[in-house]
């Protein structure tokens, strides 16, 4: 057999059924589902007479609408509310499990999946969600679908799939202190632009990806969809086994060691051939800030605001016009110089202990500066929260003058009542700056937790290199 | 899925890079639980001031586009969230075809679910386009995906490609589940050729 990428040979594992000229019928291995994008895929079931082909291999969560706080109270959204109940209706009428929000284990869904082990290396995995690529951190083919998709899925538990082209990210060397996951990958769609890894799937591989944490890869594969590439993977090895091991939904005991042995043969053949390839040094990656409206227009902490006019292409030059436009900011001001209103730590990107803890590194005994008109520290799921809670993070954030939530997307999409002022501007570890994301007018900023800290402390953005902290766990 | 073969329309269009789907359907209409009627909220915040008056500075409300089925737009269109109330939004305000230089992947997939014809063209024929267009009130273009070209009026004939399987698809209205379904012998036979591995793959016992 000729040398294979990790995706062709979870892509060849998966193959139902091919014939020359067609796309592929590719096996789903867990299907997850949220309040968002499903009811419209279950009303097409139910108009078609169809069941859920494999209601074992699905869970669904709530996360995108859900309050953040006061969750006994009635929801004063009516029409989140009907959302929710038609997820709940669903659940119970096709046998799906559902965690709803008084669940234990409710939270973001790329959060809840790997951390209670339904997330696995080898497995496909889909979800009407486009940052369904965090679980490729695994060494998993994970990817978002629409909500056609979705119910063909529910119905057939296959999907139909051209293969897609491949490209290896190798990011090599170490990052310095205080540069994080997070910088790595913004620093990539920098470099490949929004649009790089269009019918791509990315691998990411080099020494620094083999250094982060699975939290870390997370937030790495998390935002390859804003570098156009609808999947991302890092080859599973020992950090990726040791994070599995004794989680609810992974094989135990002898079983375990048969899933390790299988994990091991996935990784990248070593001669195997990528459609392209990227090269980056991590060394050389500073504290990343987004200056724009997509997450490809992102510049270092210690750089500045470009002017349009440096843009050769008329396209490009007007869209950072309209940017600049609409962020309110003038060419040539430093990074350093823009000050936020308001600070987000959250979202599937940056919510899982290992961000909450670095971030309360940076606030630990300080308070957040007087112009910063609220800061919110969201975990990504209830059971983090619990964690966080027992080592005192939310001790620590509510002494800086954060507010400590309920798990949720929250201000990554504002869809509840955590919405971003017109006009305004934050700092977020979110993973998209698109106008209006977290609230009409609201102008986002795209930062590592680290970064978003020290803004809330600062009041402005600071090169958090300066105040030597560490970035992660390990 | 409705079927696509042929279509004439007056064109209209959108002189930006990496639209992306948040701005097509934002967030607060992604509570609604039924496929219909988000044609009205389509560039919501871009085509409406408060209280839901147009924007007369919004492309779409230029009388001259009124009744456009046609969208010429930039590269990447669509980026962005998989959220497919952004094709049923396009749909349901009018649009059948959206050309451009380059779409983003799960929008792409998104459209052709809804019967939408998306024509990826090079950047010179897409200049061409926007020059026409804009050159010309009530410019009308005629999308035939029979024979995969594109043609106005005035003598501009250019020729697409588009995946064959998709061409078959679009053209016969094909409902994707079905033909899945077509094959739920291969289905059942791999689902039992996972049983020796089903510790893996298989179910998510509750725990
Ligand atoms: S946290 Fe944001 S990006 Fe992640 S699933 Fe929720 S809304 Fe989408």
């Amino acid at each position: 057999m000729p040398p294979r990428t990790m995706y062709e040979k979870i892509w060849d594992a998966h193959v139902v059924h091919e014939e020359p000229g067609q796309p592929s019928l590719i096996y789903i291995d867990r299907h997850l589902v949220h309040e968002g994008t499903s009811a419209q895929a279950f009303s097409g079931l139910r108009a078609g007479g169809r069941a859920v082909r494999r209601p074992d291999l699905t869970f669904a969560v709530m996360d995108h609408s859900v309050p953040t706080k006061d969750r006994h109270l009635p929801l004063a959204d009516a029409v989140a509310a009907a959302q929710f109940d038609a997820l709940e209706k669903n659940c119970r009428d096709f046998g799906v499990l559902l965690f709803n929000m008084q669940s234990p284990r409710q939270g973001i869904v790329h959060v809840v999946g790997p951390e209670l082990g339904i997330t696995q290396p080898g497995q496909t995995i889909v979800c009407g969600d486009s940052h369904t690529a965090t679980h490729g951190a695994f060494g998993t083919l994970a990817f978002g679908i629409g909500t056609s998709e979705v119910e063909h899925v529910l119905a057939t538990q296959c999907l139909s799939q051209f293969k897609s082209k491949t490209m290896l990210v190798r990011v090599n060397g170490r990052r310095v202190r205080g540069v994080t996951a997070k910088d790595i990958i913004l620093a990539i769609i920098g470099r490949i632009g929004v649009a790089g890894g269009t019918g791509h799937v990315i691998e990411y591989a080099g020494e620094a990806i083999r250094a982060l944490s699975m939290e870390g890869r997370m937030t790495v594969c998390n935002m390859s969809i804003e570098g156009g590439a609808r999947a991302g993977m890092v080859a599973p090895d020992e950090t990726t086994f040791a994070y599995l091991e004794g989680r609810p939904y992974v094989p135990h005991g002898k079983d375990f060691q048969v899933a390790v042995d299988y994990w091991k043969t996935l990784a990248s053949d070593a001669d195997a051939r990528f459609d392209s390839v990227v090269e980056l040094d991590a060394a050389k990656i500073p504290p990343q800030v987004t200056w724009g409206t997509n997450p490809g227009m992102v510049t270092d902490v210690t750089g500045s605001v470009p002017d349009p006019n440096s843009f050769r292409d008329p396209v490009d030059r007007r869209a950072a016009e309209a940017a600049l436009a609409y962020m309110g900011l003038k060419p040539g001001t430093k990074i350093a110089d823009i000050s936020v209103d308001r600070v987000f730590i959250g979202s599937c990107t940056n919510s899982r202990l290992e961000d909450l803890r670095a971030a309360a590194r940076v606030v630990a005994g300080k308070k957040i500066a007087p112009t910063i008109k609220s800061a919110l520290a969201v975990p990504g799921s209830m059971q983090i929260k619990a964690l966080a809670e027992k080592e005192g993070l939310d001790t620590i954030f509510i002494d800086a003058g954060f507010e400590w939530r309920d798990a949720g997307c929250s201000m990554c999409i504002a869809m509840n009542a955590d919405v971003l002022p017109s006009g305004e501007r934050s700092a977020s570890t979110s993973n998209r700056n698109f106008e209006g994301r977290q609230g009409k007018g609201g102008r986002t900023h795209l930062v590592s937790p680290l970064m978003a800290a020290a803004a809330a402390i600062s009041g402005h953005f600071v090169d958090i290199r300066e105040w030597n902290v560490e970035s992660s766990d390990e | 899925m409705t079927p696509f073969t042929k279509h004439t329309g007056f064109v209209a269009l959108l002189d930006r890079v990496n639209v992306d789907t948040d701005q097509m359907v934002p967030k607060q209409f992604l509570k609604w639980v039924t496929r219909e009627g988000y044609g009205r909220v389509l560039f919501y915040d871009w085509r409406y001031l408060e209280g839901e008056i147009p924007n007369p500075d919004f492309v779409l409300n230029q009388p001259r586009y009124q009744g456009a089925s046609v969208l010429l737009a930039r590269a990447n269109f669509g980026c962005g969230s998989s959220r497919e109330h952004a094709p049923w939004a396009l749909q349901d305000y009018g649009f059948r075809v959206i050309v451009a230089p380059s779409f983003a992947d799960i929008f792409y997939n998104n459209c052709f679910k809804n019967g939408i014809l998306l024509v990826t063209l090079p950047e010179p024929q897409i200049e061409e386009l926007f020059r026409r267009t804009a050159a010309r009130e009530g410019y009308r273009l005629t999308v035939n995906l029979e024979d995969e070209t594109i043609s106005d009026d005035a003598g501009l004939g250019i020729a697409f490609q588009i995946d064959p399987f998709r061409r078959q698809c679009l053209l016969n209205g094909w409902d994707d589940i079905g033909l899945t379904l077509r094959h739920e012998d291969r289905i059942r036979a791999y689902e039992s050729s996972r049983q020796p591995s089903a510790k893996l793959f298989g179910p998510l016992l509750n725990r």
